[in-house]
Protein backbone atom coordinates (compact mmCIF):
# COMPACT_ATOMS: atom_id res chain seq x y z
CA UNK A 1 0.00 0.00 0.00
CA UNK A 2 2.55 2.63 0.73
CA UNK A 3 4.61 3.93 -2.16
CA UNK A 4 8.36 2.75 -1.47
CA UNK A 5 9.93 6.67 -2.47
CA UNK A 6 8.21 7.92 0.14
CA UNK A 7 8.64 5.21 2.79
CA UNK A 8 9.86 6.11 6.44
CA UNK A 9 13.03 6.14 7.55
CA UNK A 10 13.09 5.62 11.39
CA UNK A 11 15.29 8.91 13.30
CA UNK A 12 16.51 9.64 15.83
CA UNK A 13 15.99 12.66 18.16
CA UNK A 14 19.19 14.01 19.75
CA UNK A 15 19.08 17.15 21.69
CA UNK A 16 22.12 18.50 22.71
CA UNK A 17 22.37 21.67 25.51
CA UNK A 18 18.48 22.50 24.04
CA UNK A 19 17.86 25.99 26.59
CA UNK A 20 14.51 27.89 25.96
CA UNK A 21 13.87 31.10 27.95
CA UNK A 22 10.77 33.13 27.64
CA UNK A 23 12.53 35.47 30.08
CA UNK A 24 15.45 36.67 31.26
CA UNK A 25 15.06 34.52 34.92
CA UNK A 26 13.41 31.08 34.92
CA UNK A 27 14.26 28.85 31.88
CA UNK A 28 11.68 26.51 30.64
CA UNK A 29 14.21 24.30 29.18
CA UNK A 30 17.73 23.90 30.87
CA UNK A 31 20.69 22.89 29.17
CA UNK A 32 18.67 19.67 28.07
CA UNK A 33 20.32 16.83 26.61
CA UNK A 34 18.62 13.72 25.58
CA UNK A 35 18.40 10.86 23.05
CA UNK A 36 15.32 9.34 22.00
CA UNK A 37 15.79 6.38 19.50
CA UNK A 38 14.27 5.77 16.10
CA UNK A 39 10.94 4.10 15.54
CA UNK A 40 10.15 4.09 18.90
CA UNK A 41 7.41 5.59 21.12
CA UNK A 42 8.96 7.66 24.02
CA UNK A 43 6.18 9.62 26.63
CA UNK A 44 7.18 12.76 27.72
CA UNK A 45 5.92 12.96 31.01
CA UNK A 46 5.69 15.58 33.70
CA UNK A 47 3.19 18.16 35.14
CA UNK A 48 2.20 21.32 33.72
CA UNK A 49 4.51 23.53 32.96
CA UNK A 50 7.61 21.59 33.32
CA UNK A 51 8.72 21.84 29.93
CA UNK A 52 7.13 19.15 27.88
CA UNK A 53 5.18 20.82 25.12
CA UNK A 54 8.55 23.59 24.73
CA UNK A 55 10.33 20.57 24.31
CA UNK A 56 8.41 18.79 21.72
CA UNK A 57 8.20 22.81 19.79
CA UNK A 58 11.55 22.36 19.40
CA UNK A 59 11.80 19.15 18.23
CA UNK A 60 9.04 20.15 15.23
CA UNK A 61 10.97 23.61 14.79
CA UNK A 62 8.11 25.64 16.35
CA UNK A 63 10.30 27.42 18.78
CA UNK A 64 13.57 28.32 18.15
CA UNK A 65 15.34 27.50 21.27
CA UNK A 66 17.56 30.50 22.97
CA UNK A 67 20.49 28.43 22.69
CA UNK A 68 21.78 24.30 22.24
CA UNK A 69 20.01 22.93 19.27
CA UNK A 70 17.97 19.25 18.00
CA UNK A 71 19.17 17.41 15.73
CA UNK A 72 16.97 14.45 13.27
CA UNK A 73 19.04 11.81 11.80
CA UNK A 74 18.72 8.04 10.12
CA UNK A 75 20.37 5.12 12.05
CA UNK A 76 23.75 5.74 10.54
CA UNK A 77 22.92 8.00 8.04
CA UNK A 78 23.12 11.45 6.95
CA UNK A 79 21.47 14.31 9.99
CA UNK A 80 19.85 17.30 10.02
CA UNK A 81 21.26 19.59 11.89
CA UNK A 82 18.92 22.91 12.93
CA UNK A 83 16.70 24.35 10.14
CA UNK A 84 17.60 23.12 7.09
CA UNK A 85 16.19 23.74 3.28
CA UNK A 86 12.64 22.49 3.17
CA UNK A 87 13.21 20.09 0.44
CA UNK A 88 16.21 18.27 3.06
CA UNK A 89 13.59 18.44 6.10
CA UNK A 90 12.65 15.50 7.41
CA UNK A 91 8.77 15.17 7.46
CA UNK A 92 6.96 15.70 10.78
CA UNK A 93 3.17 15.73 11.65
CA UNK A 94 2.00 17.38 14.84
CA UNK A 95 -1.36 16.50 16.35
CA UNK A 96 -2.57 19.53 19.04
CA UNK A 97 -4.62 19.07 21.95
CA UNK A 98 -7.63 20.04 20.18
CA UNK A 99 -8.00 18.46 16.89
CA UNK A 100 -7.83 21.87 15.28
CA UNK A 101 -9.70 20.48 12.01
CA UNK A 102 -10.47 23.54 9.81
CA UNK A 103 -14.52 23.64 10.32
CA UNK A 104 -15.31 24.87 6.67
CA UNK A 105 -13.89 21.61 5.21
CA UNK A 106 -15.09 18.02 5.58
CA UNK A 107 -13.21 15.41 7.20
CA UNK A 108 -12.16 13.62 3.92
CA UNK A 109 -11.16 17.59 2.50
CA UNK A 110 -9.44 18.15 6.03
CA UNK A 111 -7.06 14.76 5.42
CA UNK A 112 -6.21 16.13 1.86
CA UNK A 113 -4.91 19.35 3.93
CA UNK A 114 -1.22 18.21 3.96
CA UNK A 115 -1.26 16.80 -0.18
CA UNK A 116 -1.86 20.06 -0.33
CA UNK A 117 0.45 21.87 1.28
CA UNK A 118 3.62 19.96 1.37
CA UNK A 119 5.96 19.46 -1.61
CA UNK A 120 7.14 15.79 -0.58
CA UNK A 121 3.82 14.80 -1.58
CA UNK A 122 3.20 17.43 -4.69
CA UNK A 123 3.85 14.69 -7.36
CA UNK A 124 1.22 12.58 -5.65
CA UNK A 125 -2.15 12.99 -8.18
CA UNK A 126 -5.31 14.33 -7.10
CA UNK A 127 -7.33 11.38 -7.35
CA UNK A 128 -4.62 8.99 -5.19
CA UNK A 129 -4.24 11.42 -2.77
CA UNK A 130 -7.73 11.64 -2.17
CA UNK A 131 -8.05 7.79 -2.26
CA UNK A 132 -4.92 7.82 0.28
CA UNK A 133 -6.89 10.30 2.25
CA UNK A 134 -9.85 8.11 2.46
CA UNK A 135 -7.66 5.05 3.54
CA UNK A 136 -6.06 7.17 6.00
CA UNK A 137 -9.60 7.55 7.43
CA UNK A 138 -10.21 4.06 7.34
CA UNK A 139 -7.08 3.05 9.64
CA UNK A 140 -8.55 5.84 12.31
CA UNK A 141 -11.90 3.83 12.06
CA UNK A 142 -14.16 6.08 10.64
CA UNK A 143 -16.64 4.79 8.15
CA UNK A 144 -17.61 5.61 5.05
CA UNK A 145 -20.62 7.91 5.47
CA UNK A 146 -18.90 9.92 7.90
CA UNK A 147 -15.66 11.38 5.62
CA UNK A 148 -17.57 13.45 4.01
CA UNK A 149 -19.14 14.90 7.41
CA UNK A 150 -18.09 18.51 8.40
CA UNK A 151 -16.19 18.99 11.46
CA UNK A 152 -18.79 20.27 13.42
CA UNK A 153 -20.97 17.10 13.34
CA UNK A 154 -18.61 15.15 14.21
CA UNK A 155 -17.91 14.05 18.04
CA UNK A 156 -14.86 15.22 19.83
CA UNK A 157 -13.21 11.16 19.99
CA UNK A 158 -14.14 11.17 16.13
CA UNK A 159 -12.53 14.99 15.57
CA UNK A 160 -9.23 13.26 16.88
CA UNK A 161 -9.11 10.52 14.87
CA UNK A 162 -9.39 12.81 11.93
CA UNK A 163 -6.83 14.95 12.99
CA UNK A 164 -4.41 11.70 13.65
CA UNK A 165 -5.65 10.88 9.79
CA UNK A 166 -4.45 13.96 9.02
CA UNK A 167 -0.91 13.55 10.70
CA UNK A 168 -0.51 10.07 9.17
CA UNK A 169 -1.39 11.42 5.53
CA UNK A 170 2.26 13.18 4.56
CA UNK A 171 3.73 9.55 6.58
CA UNK A 172 5.88 11.51 8.60
CA UNK A 173 9.08 10.01 9.77
CA UNK A 174 8.22 11.96 12.94
CA UNK A 175 5.03 12.17 14.63
CA UNK A 176 4.71 14.54 17.49
CA UNK A 177 1.68 14.36 19.65
CA UNK A 178 0.58 17.01 22.46
CA UNK A 179 -1.49 15.94 25.41
CA UNK A 180 -3.91 14.99 22.40
CA UNK A 181 -6.36 13.21 24.03
CA UNK A 182 -6.25 15.20 27.37
CA UNK A 183 -9.76 16.26 26.71
CA UNK A 184 -11.67 13.15 25.94
CA UNK A 185 -13.07 10.41 28.55
CA UNK A 186 -11.46 7.85 29.95
CA UNK A 187 -12.69 5.12 27.98
CA UNK A 188 -12.56 7.09 24.31
CA UNK A 189 -8.79 7.86 25.39
CA UNK A 190 -8.20 4.13 26.19
CA UNK A 191 -8.76 3.04 22.77
CA UNK A 192 -7.64 6.18 20.86
CA UNK A 193 -4.12 4.92 22.75
CA UNK A 194 -5.22 0.94 21.42
CA UNK A 195 -5.41 2.85 17.83
CA UNK A 196 -1.76 4.48 18.12
CA UNK A 197 -0.47 1.38 19.11
CA UNK A 198 -2.13 -0.03 16.15
CA UNK A 199 -0.90 2.55 13.93
CA UNK A 200 2.41 2.17 14.79
CA UNK A 201 3.04 -1.29 14.81
CA UNK A 202 1.27 -1.42 11.39
CA UNK A 203 3.82 1.25 10.37
CA UNK A 204 6.77 1.70 13.27
CA UNK A 205 8.04 5.40 13.52
CA UNK A 206 9.58 7.65 15.92
CA UNK A 207 6.87 9.15 17.79
CA UNK A 208 7.29 11.55 20.65
CA UNK A 209 3.68 11.50 22.81
CA UNK A 210 3.22 14.59 25.83
CA UNK A 211 0.96 13.70 28.50
CA UNK A 212 0.32 13.73 32.08
CA UNK A 213 -1.55 10.79 32.45
CA UNK A 214 0.74 8.10 34.39
CA UNK A 215 -1.42 5.60 32.84
CA UNK A 216 -1.26 6.58 29.60
CA UNK A 217 2.08 7.28 29.05
CA UNK A 218 2.48 3.23 29.93
CA UNK A 219 0.50 1.93 27.80
CA UNK A 220 1.95 3.96 24.86
CA UNK A 221 5.96 4.11 25.72
CA UNK A 222 8.80 2.20 24.94
CA UNK A 223 10.50 4.56 27.33
CA UNK A 224 9.44 7.47 29.23
CA UNK A 225 10.97 10.70 29.83
CA UNK A 226 10.14 11.95 32.69
CA UNK A 227 10.65 16.15 33.13
CA UNK A 228 10.72 18.41 35.56
CA UNK A 229 11.60 22.26 35.64
CA UNK A 230 13.00 22.37 32.43
CA UNK A 231 15.30 19.14 32.48
CA UNK A 232 14.96 15.62 31.87
CA UNK A 233 14.66 13.68 35.16
CA UNK A 234 14.77 10.58 34.53
CA UNK A 235 14.71 8.45 30.99
CA UNK A 236 12.92 4.94 32.21
CA UNK A 237 13.17 2.40 29.76
CA UNK A 238 9.15 0.42 29.62
CA UNK A 239 9.54 -3.50 30.09
CA UNK A 240 6.19 -4.59 29.25
CA UNK A 241 6.02 -6.15 26.19
CA UNK A 242 4.15 -5.14 23.29
CA UNK A 243 1.26 -6.04 21.53
CA UNK A 244 -0.06 -4.35 24.29
CA UNK A 245 -3.88 -4.91 24.82
CA UNK A 246 -6.72 -3.40 26.50
CA UNK A 247 -6.36 -5.97 29.42
CA UNK A 248 -2.98 -5.45 29.83
CA UNK A 249 -4.35 -2.27 32.08
CA UNK A 250 -5.53 -4.79 34.53
CA UNK A 251 -2.20 -6.77 34.98
CA UNK A 252 0.01 -6.98 38.28
CA UNK A 253 2.93 -6.01 35.68
CA UNK A 254 0.60 -2.56 34.81
CA UNK A 255 0.31 -1.76 38.34
CA UNK A 256 3.80 -2.66 39.05
CA UNK A 257 4.91 -0.24 36.58
CA UNK A 258 2.39 2.67 37.57
CA UNK A 259 4.08 2.36 41.22
CA UNK A 260 7.63 2.84 40.03
CA UNK A 261 6.56 6.01 37.51
CA UNK A 262 4.66 7.45 39.81
CA UNK A 263 7.10 7.56 42.66
CA UNK A 264 9.55 9.02 40.42
CA UNK A 265 7.49 11.41 39.34
CA UNK A 266 7.03 12.40 42.87
CA UNK A 267 10.63 11.80 44.08
CA UNK A 268 11.51 14.53 41.84
CA UNK A 269 9.07 16.78 42.62
CA UNK B 1 -34.75 5.49 12.26
CA UNK B 2 -32.77 7.76 14.99
CA UNK B 3 -31.85 10.17 12.08
CA UNK B 4 -35.65 10.71 10.93
CA UNK B 5 -36.92 11.31 14.34
CA UNK B 6 -34.06 13.97 15.12
CA UNK B 7 -35.21 15.94 12.01
CA UNK B 8 -38.98 15.45 12.82
CA UNK B 9 -38.05 17.11 16.44
CA UNK B 10 -35.53 19.20 14.96
CA UNK B 11 -38.52 20.59 12.29
CA UNK B 12 -41.05 21.15 15.32
CA UNK B 13 -38.98 22.73 16.79
CA UNK B 14 -37.98 25.11 14.22
CA UNK B 15 -41.66 26.04 13.91
CA UNK B 16 -42.36 26.40 17.85
CA UNK B 17 -39.04 28.72 18.05
CA UNK B 18 -40.36 30.50 14.65
CA UNK B 19 -43.81 30.91 16.72
CA UNK B 20 -42.81 32.11 19.38
CA UNK B 21 -40.04 34.93 18.05
CA UNK B 22 -42.29 36.15 15.10
CA UNK B 23 -45.70 36.12 17.55
CA UNK B 24 -45.11 39.00 19.79
CA UNK B 25 -43.63 41.35 17.26
CA UNK B 26 -46.82 40.79 14.61
CA UNK B 27 -49.07 41.32 17.46
CA UNK B 28 -47.19 44.57 18.59
CA UNK B 29 -47.62 45.69 14.96
CA UNK B 30 -50.82 45.62 14.53
CA UNK B 31 -51.37 46.64 18.17
CA UNK B 32 -49.19 50.34 17.09
CA UNK B 33 -51.42 50.77 13.65
CA UNK B 34 -54.89 50.23 15.48
CA UNK B 35 -53.55 52.95 17.60
CA UNK B 36 -51.97 55.25 15.22
CA UNK B 37 -55.12 55.04 13.56
CA UNK B 38 -57.61 55.71 16.52
CA UNK B 39 -55.10 58.63 17.67
CA UNK B 40 -55.60 59.85 14.35
CA UNK B 41 -59.72 59.83 14.62
CA UNK B 42 -59.80 60.69 18.42
CA UNK B 43 -57.62 64.11 17.91
CA UNK B 44 -59.14 64.75 14.37
CA UNK B 45 -55.14 65.35 13.18
CA UNK B 46 -55.05 67.14 9.72
CA UNK B 47 -53.31 64.45 7.34
CA UNK B 48 -50.68 66.60 6.39
CA UNK B 49 -49.18 66.99 10.17
CA UNK B 50 -50.15 62.75 10.33
CA UNK B 51 -52.16 60.67 7.60
CA UNK B 52 -53.87 57.72 9.13
CA UNK B 53 -52.76 54.28 8.39
CA UNK B 54 -55.58 53.64 5.70
CA UNK B 55 -54.46 57.13 4.29
CA UNK B 56 -50.89 55.84 3.60
CA UNK B 57 -52.50 52.30 2.48
CA UNK B 58 -54.43 54.56 0.05
CA UNK B 59 -51.39 56.63 -0.98
CA UNK B 60 -49.42 53.72 -1.30
CA UNK B 61 -51.88 51.68 -4.00
CA UNK B 62 -52.16 55.10 -5.44
CA UNK B 63 -48.15 55.30 -6.39
CA UNK B 64 -47.54 51.32 -6.30
CA UNK B 65 -45.86 51.54 -9.93
CA UNK B 66 -44.26 54.43 -8.88
CA UNK B 67 -43.09 53.15 -5.84
CA UNK B 68 -42.20 49.74 -6.87
CA UNK B 69 -40.09 51.53 -9.50
CA UNK B 70 -38.13 53.25 -7.32
CA UNK B 71 -37.56 51.08 -4.84
CA UNK B 72 -35.89 49.10 -7.99
CA UNK B 73 -33.89 51.81 -8.90
CA UNK B 74 -33.33 52.45 -4.91
CA UNK B 75 -32.18 48.92 -4.70
CA UNK B 76 -30.02 48.82 -8.04
CA UNK B 77 -27.92 51.56 -6.82
CA UNK B 78 -27.57 50.21 -2.90
CA UNK B 79 -26.53 46.48 -4.49
CA UNK B 80 -23.87 47.83 -6.85
CA UNK B 81 -22.58 50.22 -3.70
CA UNK B 82 -22.96 46.82 -1.70
CA UNK B 83 -20.74 45.11 -4.29
CA UNK B 84 -18.26 47.56 -4.79
CA UNK B 85 -17.95 47.82 -0.65
CA UNK B 86 -17.59 44.54 -0.66
CA UNK B 87 -15.32 43.62 -3.37
CA UNK B 88 -12.88 47.29 -2.36
CA UNK B 89 -13.56 46.44 1.54
CA UNK B 90 -11.77 42.49 1.14
CA UNK B 91 -9.22 43.62 -1.05
CA UNK B 92 -7.89 46.35 1.14
CA UNK B 93 -8.76 44.02 4.26
CA UNK B 94 -6.74 41.31 2.57
CA UNK B 95 -3.74 43.94 1.77
CA UNK B 96 -3.73 45.04 5.87
CA UNK B 97 -3.51 41.59 6.57
CA UNK B 98 -0.46 40.46 4.68
CA UNK B 99 1.40 43.96 4.67
CA UNK B 100 1.60 45.26 8.26
CA UNK B 101 3.56 48.78 7.49
CA UNK B 102 0.78 49.29 5.23
CA UNK B 103 -1.79 48.29 7.96
CA UNK B 104 -0.17 50.80 10.47
CA UNK B 105 -0.01 53.83 7.57
CA UNK B 106 -3.08 53.59 6.15
CA UNK B 107 -5.83 51.90 8.79
CA UNK B 108 -6.59 55.22 11.08
CA UNK B 109 -7.02 56.86 7.99
CA UNK B 110 -9.60 53.88 7.38
CA UNK B 111 -11.00 54.77 10.64
CA UNK B 112 -10.90 58.62 10.22
CA UNK B 113 -12.82 58.31 6.67
CA UNK B 114 -15.79 56.57 8.92
CA UNK B 115 -16.00 60.09 10.96
CA UNK B 116 -16.44 62.00 8.09
CA UNK B 117 -19.92 62.94 7.62
CA UNK B 118 -20.98 61.74 4.09
CA UNK B 119 -23.68 64.99 3.88
CA UNK B 120 -20.50 67.10 3.90
CA UNK B 121 -18.82 64.94 0.76
CA UNK B 122 -21.54 64.39 -1.05
CA UNK B 123 -22.26 67.72 -2.64
CA UNK B 124 -18.37 67.68 -4.09
CA UNK B 125 -18.96 64.59 -5.09
CA UNK B 126 -21.56 65.55 -7.28
CA UNK B 127 -19.16 68.27 -8.70
CA UNK B 128 -16.72 65.16 -9.32
CA UNK B 129 -18.98 62.62 -10.97
CA UNK B 130 -21.80 64.43 -12.29
CA UNK B 131 -25.65 63.84 -11.36
CA UNK B 132 -25.88 60.53 -12.28
CA UNK B 133 -26.06 57.18 -10.52
CA UNK B 134 -22.19 56.67 -10.13
CA UNK B 135 -22.78 59.67 -7.93
CA UNK B 136 -25.56 57.46 -5.61
CA UNK B 137 -23.26 54.16 -6.39
CA UNK B 138 -19.97 56.05 -4.55
CA UNK B 139 -22.23 57.20 -2.18
CA UNK B 140 -23.68 54.29 -1.00
CA UNK B 141 -20.07 52.77 -1.39
CA UNK B 142 -18.31 54.91 1.02
CA UNK B 143 -20.87 54.66 3.41
CA UNK B 144 -20.90 51.08 3.83
CA UNK B 145 -17.41 49.78 3.18
CA UNK B 146 -16.15 50.65 6.69
CA UNK B 147 -17.96 47.42 8.29
CA UNK B 148 -16.24 45.18 5.37
CA UNK B 149 -12.82 46.65 5.87
CA UNK B 150 -12.99 46.79 9.91
CA UNK B 151 -14.87 42.81 10.33
CA UNK B 152 -12.43 41.42 7.07
CA UNK B 153 -8.97 42.73 8.42
CA UNK B 154 -9.69 41.23 11.99
CA UNK B 155 -11.20 38.09 10.65
CA UNK B 156 -7.91 37.66 8.29
CA UNK B 157 -6.21 38.26 11.47
CA UNK B 158 -7.77 36.52 14.26
CA UNK B 159 -6.08 32.88 13.34
CA UNK B 160 -6.05 30.17 15.52
CA UNK B 161 -2.19 29.70 16.95
CA UNK B 162 -2.60 25.57 16.22
CA UNK B 163 -4.05 26.26 12.87
CA UNK B 164 -0.96 28.81 11.83
CA UNK B 165 1.52 25.94 13.64
CA UNK B 166 -0.36 23.09 11.64
CA UNK B 167 0.45 25.13 8.55
CA UNK B 168 3.66 26.03 9.12
CA UNK B 169 4.62 21.66 10.23
CA UNK B 170 3.63 21.18 6.54
CA UNK B 171 5.60 24.24 4.94
CA UNK B 172 2.87 26.11 3.71
CA UNK B 173 3.97 29.08 1.84
CA UNK B 174 2.73 32.75 2.49
CA UNK B 175 -0.15 32.64 -0.44
CA UNK B 176 -1.67 28.97 0.65
CA UNK B 177 -1.75 30.28 4.22
CA UNK B 178 -3.62 33.09 2.99
CA UNK B 179 -6.03 30.86 0.22
CA UNK B 180 -5.98 28.09 2.37
CA UNK B 181 -6.33 29.56 5.82
CA UNK B 182 -6.68 33.18 6.58
CA UNK B 183 -9.45 33.79 3.82
CA UNK B 184 -11.98 30.81 4.51
CA UNK B 185 -11.48 32.38 8.22
CA UNK B 186 -12.44 35.06 7.64
CA UNK B 187 -15.84 33.94 6.19
CA UNK B 188 -17.93 34.45 8.82
CA UNK B 189 -16.56 37.95 9.93
CA UNK B 190 -17.09 39.26 6.15
CA UNK B 191 -21.07 37.96 6.42
CA UNK B 192 -21.44 40.32 9.90
CA UNK B 193 -19.79 42.87 8.10
CA UNK B 194 -22.68 42.34 4.52
CA UNK B 195 -24.90 42.41 7.41
CA UNK B 196 -24.15 45.82 8.65
CA UNK B 197 -23.38 47.28 5.51
CA UNK B 198 -26.48 45.98 3.79
CA UNK B 199 -28.83 48.61 5.47
CA UNK B 200 -26.04 51.23 5.46
CA UNK B 201 -25.89 50.83 1.27
CA UNK B 202 -29.26 51.46 1.22
CA UNK B 203 -29.25 54.53 2.98
CA UNK B 204 -26.43 55.44 1.69
CA UNK B 205 -27.63 55.29 -1.31
CA UNK B 206 -31.09 57.15 -0.40
CA UNK B 207 -28.58 59.70 0.81
CA UNK B 208 -27.49 60.15 -2.62
CA UNK B 209 -30.61 60.40 -4.76
CA UNK B 210 -31.56 63.33 -2.02
CA UNK B 211 -28.61 65.26 -3.24
CA UNK B 212 -28.63 63.78 -6.91
CA UNK B 213 -32.11 64.03 -7.53
CA UNK B 214 -33.98 62.84 -10.63
CA UNK B 215 -30.56 61.60 -12.03
CA UNK B 216 -31.99 57.82 -13.17
CA UNK B 217 -34.01 57.11 -15.91
CA UNK B 218 -36.92 56.79 -13.09
CA UNK B 219 -36.77 58.18 -9.43
CA UNK B 220 -34.94 56.26 -6.59
CA UNK B 221 -37.25 56.55 -3.41
CA UNK B 222 -34.83 59.40 -2.41
CA UNK B 223 -36.23 61.68 -5.06
CA UNK B 224 -39.17 60.63 -4.88
CA UNK B 225 -39.22 62.02 -0.96
CA UNK B 226 -37.88 65.29 -2.20
CA UNK B 227 -40.62 65.80 -4.31
CA UNK B 228 -43.10 64.65 -1.97
CA UNK B 229 -41.76 66.33 0.71
CA UNK B 230 -42.06 69.40 -1.57
CA UNK B 231 -45.11 69.24 -2.16
CA UNK B 232 -46.06 68.17 1.58
CA UNK B 233 -47.99 64.89 0.76
CA UNK B 234 -47.37 63.61 3.81
CA UNK B 235 -48.97 60.27 3.37
CA UNK B 236 -46.95 59.36 0.12
CA UNK B 237 -43.95 60.16 2.17
CA UNK B 238 -45.10 57.27 4.50
CA UNK B 239 -45.78 55.11 1.80
CA UNK B 240 -42.14 56.32 0.85
CA UNK B 241 -40.69 55.67 4.30
CA UNK B 242 -42.19 51.68 4.37
CA UNK B 243 -41.15 51.11 0.70
CA UNK B 244 -37.42 51.95 1.99
CA UNK B 245 -38.11 49.85 4.85
CA UNK B 246 -38.72 46.84 2.94
CA UNK B 247 -36.08 47.78 0.69
CA UNK B 248 -33.86 47.09 3.85
CA UNK B 249 -35.36 44.09 4.43
CA UNK B 250 -34.50 42.29 1.78
CA UNK B 251 -31.38 43.22 1.49
CA UNK B 252 -30.81 42.17 4.78
CA UNK B 253 -32.58 38.85 3.85
CA UNK B 254 -30.40 38.51 0.77
CA UNK B 255 -27.44 38.56 2.79
CA UNK B 256 -28.83 35.92 5.14
CA UNK B 257 -29.88 33.97 1.63
CA UNK B 258 -26.00 34.08 0.53
CA UNK B 259 -24.76 32.74 3.94
CA UNK B 260 -27.46 29.92 4.00
CA UNK B 261 -26.53 28.90 0.78
CA UNK B 262 -23.18 29.96 -0.52
CA UNK B 263 -21.40 29.66 2.51
CA UNK B 264 -23.35 27.06 4.52
CA UNK B 265 -20.43 25.30 5.52
CA UNK B 266 -19.98 28.39 8.06
CA UNK B 267 -23.30 29.01 9.27
CA UNK B 268 -25.08 25.17 9.29
CA UNK B 269 -27.36 25.31 11.76
CA UNK B 270 -26.95 25.82 15.24
CA UNK B 271 -28.47 22.24 16.42
CA UNK B 272 -25.75 20.43 14.65
CA UNK B 273 -22.85 21.27 16.77
CA UNK B 274 -24.20 20.21 19.79
CA UNK B 275 -24.79 16.21 17.69
CA UNK B 276 -22.99 13.89 19.87
CA UNK B 277 -23.48 10.00 18.59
Amino acid sequence: MEDASIAAAPLEIECSDLEVRFSAHVPVLERLSCKFPAGQIVVLLGRSGCGKSTLLRCVAGLQKPTSGGVRLSAVGGQGHQGRVGVDARPRMSFVFQEATLLPWRSAIENVLLPAELDRGLAGVGRDDARQLAATRLEEVGLEKQEHHKLPRQLSGGMKMRVALARALMNDPDILLLDEPFAALDDILRNRLNELLLQLWSHRPRTILFVTHNISEAIFLSHQIAIMHKGRIGQQWINPLPFPREHRLRSTPEFSHCYGVVSSALESLS
Amino acid sequence: MRDLRRADNGSSLFANRWIVSALPPILVFLLMVCLWQWTVEFWKLKPIVLPSPAAVWKAATEKESVLIKGMLATGAAAGLGLVSSVVIGSILAILFSQFRWLRLSIYPYVIFLQTVPIVAIAPLLIIWSGNNLRTIVIIATIISVFPIIANVTAGLLAIDRNWIDLFRMHGASRWQSLAKLRIPAAIPHLLVGMRISSGLAVIGAIIGEFFVGNATSYDGLGSLMTQWQSQQRTAHLFAALVASTLLGIAFFLIVHLLGRTVFRRWTMAVDLESYDP
